[in-house]
Order: structure tokens, then C-alpha cells, then sequence
């Protein structure tokens, strides 16, 4: 279980307002997490503490599959985004950096901004004021990447074995 | 059983023996795609992976479109890394400026999508493939990385949304009316994880590049991805582009679909997009008399050489409204030449244009127009987010190329009629 103040967001928050285009150009995950979200909440930035959680509504992470969105998220510092839903490529991405994503339209409906939650990123179950919810579960074979530690490290251990 | 049209694709090229919607399976790609902001962006994870070299030399595809030419110091180093990726791996495709453009365009052009395809890409609108019956699923850096390493990728069969498209043509609309009326209708995440599978006889009056702009913006309904059927225009399409003739999928009857719409071509009225949502379609008469400033006809779904076609066809003998810029990028250096050679680029630089070199350019924030506060734009683009083309508090309405180039004769959104009409009612 983690501890977290939540960061409260809509519906349908896409890669553009979480990584604006024109920093396209970084690479460094530190120097991307100076703008993270910077195109809908410029204080964001400020305000985030590591560990906190980003709670937002269906669709999140739509539009563009620029990596650089969930990778300014956890340059930043965001323990674990739970959303309604999540659009396809940046799920995938956020699996794929070790980012903690979790699908839970209850939380999601309920989470105030400001308030605190705790969150156990193995079995997805969320605590906040009293109640109990339970995340979406992953499929084995995503669960596998995650394990692993995402995408990187498993493949890196499937080359090995194949060598 | 019978299938849609992605799960036969999907079949293809998968390693295991049952292929339906929601199972999990390891597919191959046909071809793999990088630009110069997402290429830059796996190789690093490629090497950390335990790569060394990729699947398949002459199945990965390398376009600089993004900041191509390079806008700065920091562009120019990740088209550098680009290309030394591709001459370290051999890799004989790549494009750059002078003989590329924008990848999707790029990526058919050079006949490597075609029908059955499986085309990965590390971009969101690689589901632009469609059009060639074809499946074009866009994918992020480190997924791709795993891609270019192993030669496959996990993906979840997607379920479909079969769209018919009925009746022919009004006069000035086109294969974004039909895309934009689609995702008003079903909403940004209407088709979250889904296919868009695009049949009916409607179909056959767009042409290739119209179609192009229909399966281009798939994505912003939410889909995986997105396949139409084949038809003669498609098979003449690869044979020009000496794509192999491919096998061509269609959907058995009794296939089952999450959804069904059907559109009916005759009767739609030109559809603009209001910010910040390419879900928001409403008539463009609903929107007259709203002021530009900029209006960009361009980018990877509508900056083919019908929509340059259309543009000029507003723009012939007509001037742009002062105070209004108007930018036209054709999507790749061999729609240029074509545009230059019908005379079409002319006609527009005449206008008072200015023709940008084959780009993703301002789109996406990039480079080449763009938007400061407070300023608004017509756009043949696929996104209209907040910030997507500048400072956050810019407006960017989406719309087709006679809607964009009508605005900027007008100085305001208008109804291509009723521009084409004013000089007959002066005749």
C-alpha cells in the first residue's frame, strides 16, 4: 500500500495537454517532467509531490502516442494514474515504462482533488475515506510485462534465453 | 466462424491458431514504421533490450517528418540519430526532405502498405493504412523497440464497428465530412480498442486519398485501428505504388460486430469540427461568419493531391481575405511535384498561399505556422486539442480542404457554395 494526495482531472485528457508538442525535441525524462501536464494545469509541476496519484476520467491519455507523456508522468513523480478508462496506446506505454495505471470508474467518480488515498499497485485495491475499490484486473500476459518491470527488462530477458 | 476483416488480417499473421476478438496473440508485422520523434525515442530501449540488430532490414520504414527540415539544434540531432540508426542497420527506407513527407503518405507511396497488410507504427495515425484494406496499428517508442527487435508484438484482437457507407457525393463533401460526422456520432472513445471496418457501396465514391483522410482520424474515435474494403481503386492503387498485390481481406457474412452505423453520403452538409474536440462536428453553416486568422491545408489525412485539387479549385482566380494566412502543405514531396505540374501550386501561390515543404510542420505545435493566444484557425488537421497547435488558448476548427480554402478567400467559416456562388451572382 501507497500513500498519495490525488490529482483530480476530466474526461478525455490527451497526450497534447500532458506533453505539448513543441517539447518534442527533449528526450531527458527530467527535463520532460518540467512540463508535464503544462498544457492544462501550468501549476501542476509545482504542486505534485512524488508519489501522488493522477485521477481522471474516461479516455485518459488520448490522442497522440508520443511516450513522452507517460514518461514526463513519471519523471515527475506520479505513483499511479487510475482513470474511468484509458485510451489504447498510452496504456500500453505506461505498462510498457513501469508506470502504474489502473482502471477504475468508481474511484474515478468518487476521488476528490486534494483528498488522500492509498493504493496497493499489485492487486490494484484503492482505500479512500472508508470505502474499498478494486481496480480492473490485468491478463496474464500483461501482467507478465509488469512483473518484469515493464517492457524493457522482460525483453531484455527473452533475448537472453533465446541466445 | 465467420470474421470481420481484422480478424482475418489479425490470422494472418499471428502464431497462434485461434484468432478472435479478445484474445490476446502475438502478431508479425508486415512493415514497421518510425518517424523522427518516436525513432529517437526506441532506440535507446532497443540497445538496453540486448538488440543489436533489427527483424528485418528492408520491413522497417524511417521518415523524418516531424521537425523535418530541422527547426533547431536539438531537431537536427534526432534526425541525425534517425539516420544513423538506419545506415548502422542497413536499413534501406529512409526519408527526409526531398524525397519523403509525412510517413503515413510516405508509407503508401512507396507500396509498402497494400491489402492484408499488418503495418506497425510508432504513431497514433498509422491507422491511415486502412484505406488499402490494409490493418495500420500505431503503437509507442518502447513497443516498437520490442517490434524492431523481435519481429512481433502481443496485441488484443479488437472487436469491430462496421460503418456502411451509402448514396454518392454532394457537391464539396468529402472523406473528412464522412470521418467527422462518424466520431460526432460515437464520441472520441466510441470505438476505444475497437476496429472501424468501413464497407457498403458509398465506399466507391471516395476516392483513394478521401479515404485516406477517413481512416486516417480512426484514432480520434478511440479505434485500434481501422480497415475499408478492397475494390478496383484499391488494387490500381498498390499496383502504381508497386505494392505486392497483397490478399485481400473481406468480412464473411454473419461476423460479429460491437456496433453498426451507416452514413448516407447525399445527405451530409460539410462538417467542422469546433475545438477543443475533433468528436464536436457541427455544419458548417452552424459556424458562419466566425473570423480567422490562419487556415492550414496540410497533415496526414488531407494534404493529398484531391484536397490540394479542392483548395485550388476555391482559390482559382480568388485572393485570400486580408489579414488571414493561408498555409498549404502538400503531404509529400511527390504530391508536391504532382501539385506543381497540374499548375495547382501555382493557382494557390497566386491566391496569396504560402506553400510549405512536406511536413508535419504545425500540426502538432512543431514548427512552420504556429498559433499565438487568442488567434483561431481552419485546419484540414485530424486534432484540435487545446495547445494542439500553439499557445493553449488558440482555437483550431477542423474541416475539409474546399471548408479551409473558403475560409480563407472569406476570411471566415463559410459555406464553399456560397464563395463558388458569389462570383456567379457577379458574372
Amino acid at each position: 500500500m501507497i500513500g498519495g494526495v490525488i490529482h483530480k482531472f476530466g474526461d478525455h485528457v490527451d497526450t497534447d495537454v500532458i506533453l505539448p508538442g513543441r517539447y518534442l525535441v527533449l528526450r531527458e525524462p527530467q527535463e520532460l517532467a518540467k512540463h508535464c501536464l503544462e498544457g492544462l494545469d501550468p501549476t501542476f509541476t509545482a504542486r505534485v509531490k512524488p508519489g501522488d496519484f493522477v485521477v481522471a476520467g474516461r479516455n485518459f491519455g488520448s490522442g497522440s502516442s508520443r511516450e513522452h507523456a507517460p514518461v514526463a508522468l513519471k519523471a515527475v513523480g506520479v505513483g499511479c494514474i487510475v482513470a474511468a478508462s484509458f485510451a489504447r496506446i498510452f496504456y500500453r506505454n505506461a505498462i510498457n515504462i513501469g508506470l502504474p495505471v489502473i482502471t477504475c470508474p468508481d474511484f474515478a467518480r468518487d476521488a476528490k482533488n486534494g483528498a488522500s488515498a492509498q493504493i496497493d499497485m499489485a492487486s490494484g485495491r484503492i482505500e479512500y475515506q472508508g470505502h474499498v475499490y478494486h481496480g480492473e484486473g490485468l491478463p496474464s500476459a500483461i501482467r507478465a510485462i509488469v512483473d518484469a518491470g515493464g517492457l524493457v527488462p522482460y525483453v531484455q530477458q527473452r533475448l537472453s534465453t533465446l541466445a | 466462424m465467420p470474421l470481420t476483416m481484422t480478424e482475418k488480417i489479425f490470422a494472418a499473421h499471428a502464431k497462434e491458431k485461434s484468432v478472435r476478438a479478445g484474445e490476446i496473440v502475438t502478431v508479425r508485422p508486415d512493415v514497421v514504421m518510425l518517424n523522427d520523434i518516436s525513432g529517437p525515442f526506441a532506440f535507446e530501449p532497443f540497445r538496453t533490450m540486448g538488440a543489436t540488430k533489427v527483424f528485418d532490414p528492408d520491413r522497417v520504414v524511417l521518415v523524418a517528418d516531424h521537425f523535418s527540415p530541422a527547426k533547431d539544434v536539438q531537431s537536427a540531432e534526432a534526425i541525425r540519430i534517425l539516420r544513423d540508426f538506419g545506415r548502422e542497420q542497413g536499413i534501406v527506407h529512409y526519408y527526409d526532405s526531398g524525397n519523403g513527407g509525412i510517413e503515413h503518405a510516405v508509407l503508401a507511396e512507396i507500396g509498402k502498405v497494400y491489402p492484408g497488410a499488418l503495418v506497425f507504427g510508432a504513431d497514433s495515425h498509422t491507422c491511415t493504412a486502412g484505406a488499402l484494406n490494409a490493418s495500420g496499428i500505431g503503437f509507442g517508442s518502447t513497443d516498437l523497440a520490442a517490434a524492431l527487435a523481435l519481429g512481433e508484438l502481443w496485441l488484443r484482437v479488437p472487436d469491430a464497428i462496421r460503418v456502411d457507407l451509402e448514396g454518392s457525393q454532394a457537391p464539396y463533401i468529402t472523406g473528412k465530412d464522412v470521418i467527422l460526422e462518424l466520431i460526432r456520432r460515437i464520441g472520441s472513445d466510441g470505438a476505444l480498442y475497437a476496429a472501424l471496418e468501413f464497407g457498403g457501396p458509398g465506399l466507391q465514391a471516395l476516392n483513394v486519398d478521401e479515404r485516406f483522410a477517413v481512416a486516417n482520424m480512426a484514432v480520434e474515435g478511440g479505434a485500434e485501428t481501422c480497415i475499408m474494403e478492397a475494390d478496383d481503386q484499391v488494387f490500381a492503387y498498390a499496383a502504381a505504388h508497386g505494392a505486392p498485390s497483397g490478399h485481400a481481406v473481406a468480412a464473411d457474412a454473419g461476423a460479429t460486430y460491437r456496433a453498426r452505423q451507416r452514413i448516407d453520403l447525399s445527405a451530409l452538409e460539410p462538417v467542422v469540427a469546433v475545438p477543443p474536440s475533433p468528436a464536436n462536428g457541427v455544419p458548417v453553416s452552424e459556424l458562419k461568419g466566425t473570423r480567422v486568422d490562419q487556415v492550414y491545408i496540410g497533415n496526414c489525412s488531407n494534404g493529398t493531391l484531391t484536397d490540394l485539387r479542392q483548395a485550388a479549385s476555391i482559390l482559382r482566380g480568388r485572393r485570400v481575405a486580408p489579414g488571414v494566412r493561408l498555409i498549404v502543405v502538400p503531404a509529400t514531396h511527390a504530391i508536391y511535384r504532382a501539385a506543381m505540374r497540374e499548375g495547382l501550386l501555382d493557382v494557390i501561390s497566386e491566391a496569396g498561399a504560402s506553400i510549405s515543404v512536406s511536413t508535419c510542420g504545425a500540426c502538432f505545435g512543431g514548427h512552420m505556422g504556429i498559433l499565438a493566444k487568442g488567434e483561431t484557425a481552419v485546419a484540414t488537421t485530424n486534432r484540435n486539442f487545446r495547445g494542439r497547435m500553439g499557445d493553449p488558448e488558440a482555437r483550431v476548427f477542423l474541416a475539409n480542404a474546399w471548408v479551409a480554402a473558403a475560409a480563407a478567400v472569406a476570411g471566415e467559416i463559410v459555406h464553399p457554395g456560397d464563395v463558388t456562388a458569389e462570383r456567379k451572382a457577379v458574372a
